[in-house]
């Protein structure tokens, strides 16, 4: 019996051998193929593909072997079966009946932020960038990326609790997913049509602390695709050598987000609205989190080795960022980040269809698009050098009530940083380049109506005026009715990919004439040639006394000759 | 007054010669690469010797001031007026001549009046101008660097740099006038040369310090 057993699963094996060759097989085929071509067309105007979940395996086992001192998946109230989102939430609240209230401050509810010194109004509800341009007026399709459920348009209600999403934090099996909230123009209906339904009390029993894989769902992708926003938050960051972040490397450190990006009662640190200046260890009380996501809050402002070496590079921590030198190019590990975007393209149709290009090949072998009907052309890169600034952490917004000056590209963010400030350090950034819509007439920004299956949406008629006229209106916004494309800026703090000791910037990097710093004002740096006056004096004197101590012995020389002549 | 050869430097005043000597070109020449007048070594190693070396000479200096002080020959230093202008003139004039030098090197003032006046321009103004600013610069982390801004404390340090060099091109070039090169480099070597002494002291030095004093020759 047993030998007949094991021979039959001999013979399952092998087939299954075979079939999975097979497909191996093709799968190389079609890859070959599509290597092959030069231009990769796709139709259609799918988008956004949500967050492969590369080892979902790794998570549930880290779940289960957590060491936590709770297991949800034993809990009555986890056994479901459960509807929607809503429902599990409930369940959550039931429990954690205070986490509502925490949560409902939280960035990723509220979509919002008010600028304490200013008091202006910020946060993903109501900004302008230069990636899609504005979530407000399109949230059927930005609020995939809001931790709640059913954001369908403007008019939220953030009290109602049960529609806060704890799963797409906190669920580890790693097949929930979020699709838009309401549906875009008919010709985005393809979207996720292959995905299996959500398992509501499988996910909901895999609750834990949050992995990179949680987080990466949105920051990893934001903007559309893998890296475009950040360009130092990829997908690169979820299993990444220490090449790659020295932190999250997975034979190293291997710290998830969480490690660095903590605090108290669902509020945590590291937003890029407010930047916390380099200061010693932020020292907590015993049993406190230290709720300061900053290089400094682990590693202090002195963090070199008491050598001769190392004192001077603590010296620099007084005017450098740790980032400028220890994030030396960030997009690595094989992911690109879009560098470059214009809107002005956008619209073209190929038998009156948009469609889109992939004609970049990022150095991981996956294709990106440089065109698409719905947006327009882009530039990626790779392992790019940052652009680097005077920074105190705070930037200053332009908004949808910001008039400009259109002879002028318009900083989205211009970061403030007073030259050699205390508390300002030169800090690396990502420089986002757009040309983007703008009302010609007030020379102010615009909302651009992009999703809905109504008429006017842009992804679905690729008519500029009509989803300009339509995103300014929704809003009572002034607009001229006319409108123009302008190139804009945005500056994306570099914090994350940190390289390994050795991978850190040497000190010829900014120590030379043509060195990384070259621009930035404010500082005295050795070797890199300022003081031009200065060298010009010092070597005067040398060539003139060079010259007259040389006239001088010739003189002599001369003088000695025809002295001897006479004699 | 009798002309002998006599040991007038020390092996202290020439080990301190010789090291400060190989310490400030080795200064000059991390210092010029830390400035940015050529990048052939790298930033680190430039700084990293500069340092090291500057903290030698320190200490040497530390050394000679205090030998100075003790030995009573600082005095060779100071300042006089008399016998300057004749021998600015002889290098001036008298020099392309064939005149002798003027000046007449004595137990007690082993450096001519303008030699005197250049080393204590040297002691008191430009080396403190170097050491004082480097010292501020190597350790700005450790006080307070907005009430004074280091470029200032650069362009101080720097320019004593070039004054240095400066004062090495007319130091070497002096070395050959007035017999050979190699008659002037050797009393910093051996110790010994030739001073006018006055007959007491020839008397004391020949009962008293024989091995300081060469037999007549």
């Amino acid at each position: 019996m047993l030998e007949i057993n094991s021979d039959r699963k001999k013979q399952t094996t092998l087939s299954y051998k075979l079939y999975f060759a097979l497909l191996f097989l093709i799968q190389s085929g079609f890859a070959l193929a599509n290597n092959s071509s030069e231009q990769h067309s796709v139709k259609g105007i799918d988008e956004y593909s949500v967050l492969k979940k590369n080892n979902a395996t790794s998570l549930i086992e880290a779940a289960v072997e957590s060491d936590a001192m709770v297991d949800h998946s034993e809990f009555d109230e986890l056994k479901g079966p459960f509807e929607d989102g809503p429902a599990v939430t409930k369940a959550c609240l039931g429990c954690h009946n205070k986490a509502g209230h925490a949560f409902m401050k939280n960035k990723h509810w509220t979509w919002k932020y008010t600028d304490p010194d200013t008091k202006q109004q910020l946060g993903k509800s109501v900004l302008i960038n230069n990636f899609c341009t504005n979530a407000r007026g399109n949230e059927g399709m930005c609020a995939q990326c809001h931790a709640g459920y059913n954001m369908t348009d403007s008019e939220y209600d953030f009290t109602k609790q049960e529609n806060m999403d704890c799963l797409v934090c906190h669920e580890s099996t790693g097949k929930y997913y979020k699709t838009p909230t309401t549906s875009g123009s008919a010709a985005c209906t393809t979207m996720f049509a292959d995905k299996d339904p959500i398992n509501w009390s499988k996910s909901a029993q895999s609750v834990a602390m949050p992995a990179r894989e949680n987080c990466g769902s949105c920051h990893f992708f934001g903007g559309g695709g893998d890296n475009v926003k950040h360009g130092d938050l990829s997908s690169a960051l979820i299993a990444p050598t220490k090449d790659v972040d020295v932190h999250m490397a997975v034979e190293g450190n291997d710290f998830s987000c969480t490690q660095c990006h903590v605090g108290e009662k669902h509020q945590w640190s590291g937003s890029r609205y407010q930047g916390v200046p380099v200061k010693d260890k932020h020292k907590s009380k015993p049993g406190m989190r230290n709720e300061t996501a900053s290089c400094a809050s682990c590693h202090g402002a002195q963090p070199h080795p008491l050598s001769l070496v190392g004192l001077k590079l603590n010296d620099h921590t007084q005017k450098v960022a740790c980032e400028t030198c220890h994030i030396p190019e960030f997009a690595k590990g094989g992911v690109a980040t879009k560098i470059d975007w214009d809107w002005r393209t956008a619209g073209k149709t190929r038998d009156g269809e948009g469609y889109k290009d992939s004609n970049y090949t990022q150095s991981n072998g996956e294709h990106r698009y440089t065109y698409k009907s719905i947006k327009g052309d882009f530039k990626y890169d790779e392992n790019v050098k940052p652009v680097y600034l005077w920074s105190n952490g705070k930037s200053h917004y332009t908004t949808i009530d910001t008039k400009f000056d259109p002879t002028k590209p318009v900083i989205i963010n211009s970061v403030e940083g007073t030259v050699a400030g205390e508390d300002s350090r030169i800090t690396p950034f990502k420089r986002m380049h757009t040309i983007q819509p703008y009302d010609k007439g007030n020379n102010t920004l615009v909302y651009m109506h992009l999703w809905g299956d109504d008429s006017d949406s842009f992804w679905g008629n690729y008519d500029f005026g009509r989803a300009i006229e339509h995103g300014m209106k929704q809003f009572d916004i002034p607009y001229s009715g006319e409108f123009g494309f302008i190139d804009t800026y945005s500056y994306w703090p570099i914090n994350h990919m940190v390289a390994p000791e050795e991978g850190a910037l040497k000190c010829d990097s900014c120590h030379s004439k043509e060195g990384r710093l070259k621009g930035i004002k404010g500082v005295y740096m050795p070797g890199s040639g300022e003081y031009k006056w200065m060298d010009i004096i010092g070597l005067l004197a040398i060539f003139a006394t060079l010259a007259g101590v040389i006239g001088h012995g010739l003189l002599r020389f001369f003088m000695n000759k025809r002295r001897k002549a006479h004699d | 007054m009798i002309k002998r050869s006599v040991h007038i430097f020390t092996r202290f005043e020439r080990l301190w010669h010789w090291s400060q000597m190989s310490l400030i070109m080795v200064l000059l020449f991390t210092g010029f690469r830390i400035h940015g007048f050529y990048e052939l070594i790298d930033f680190e190693m430039a700084v990293t010797v500069h340092t090291y070396a500057a903290l030698s000479l320190l200490l040497i200096w530390a050394f000679a001031i205090f030998w100075l002080f003790t030995t009573g020959a600082w005095k060779q230093y100071l300042p006089t007026r008399k016998g300057l202008l004749k021998v600015a003139k002889y290098y001036a004039f008298g020099i392309f001549k064939g005149e002798r030098h003027p000046y007449k090197k004595t137990y007690t003032r082993k450096h001519n009046p303008l030699q005197a006046i250049s080393y204590l321009i040297l002691k008191i103004m430009i080396f403190p101008a170097i050491w004082i600013t480097g010292l501020a610069y190597l350790t700005y982390g450790f006080w307070d660097s907005s009430s004074l801004p280091l470029e200032w404390i650069a362009v101080i340090h720097t320019i004593s740099a070039f004054a240095i060099s400066v004062f090495i091109i007319v130091h070497v070039y002096l070395l050959s006038t007035g017999g050979s090169i190699k008659e002037h480099i050797k009393p910093m070597i051996t110790g010994f040369d030739d001073v006018y002494l006055t007959e007491e002291e020839v008397a004391y030095l020949e009962t008293n310090e024989p091995q300081n004093i060469k037999p007549e020759e």
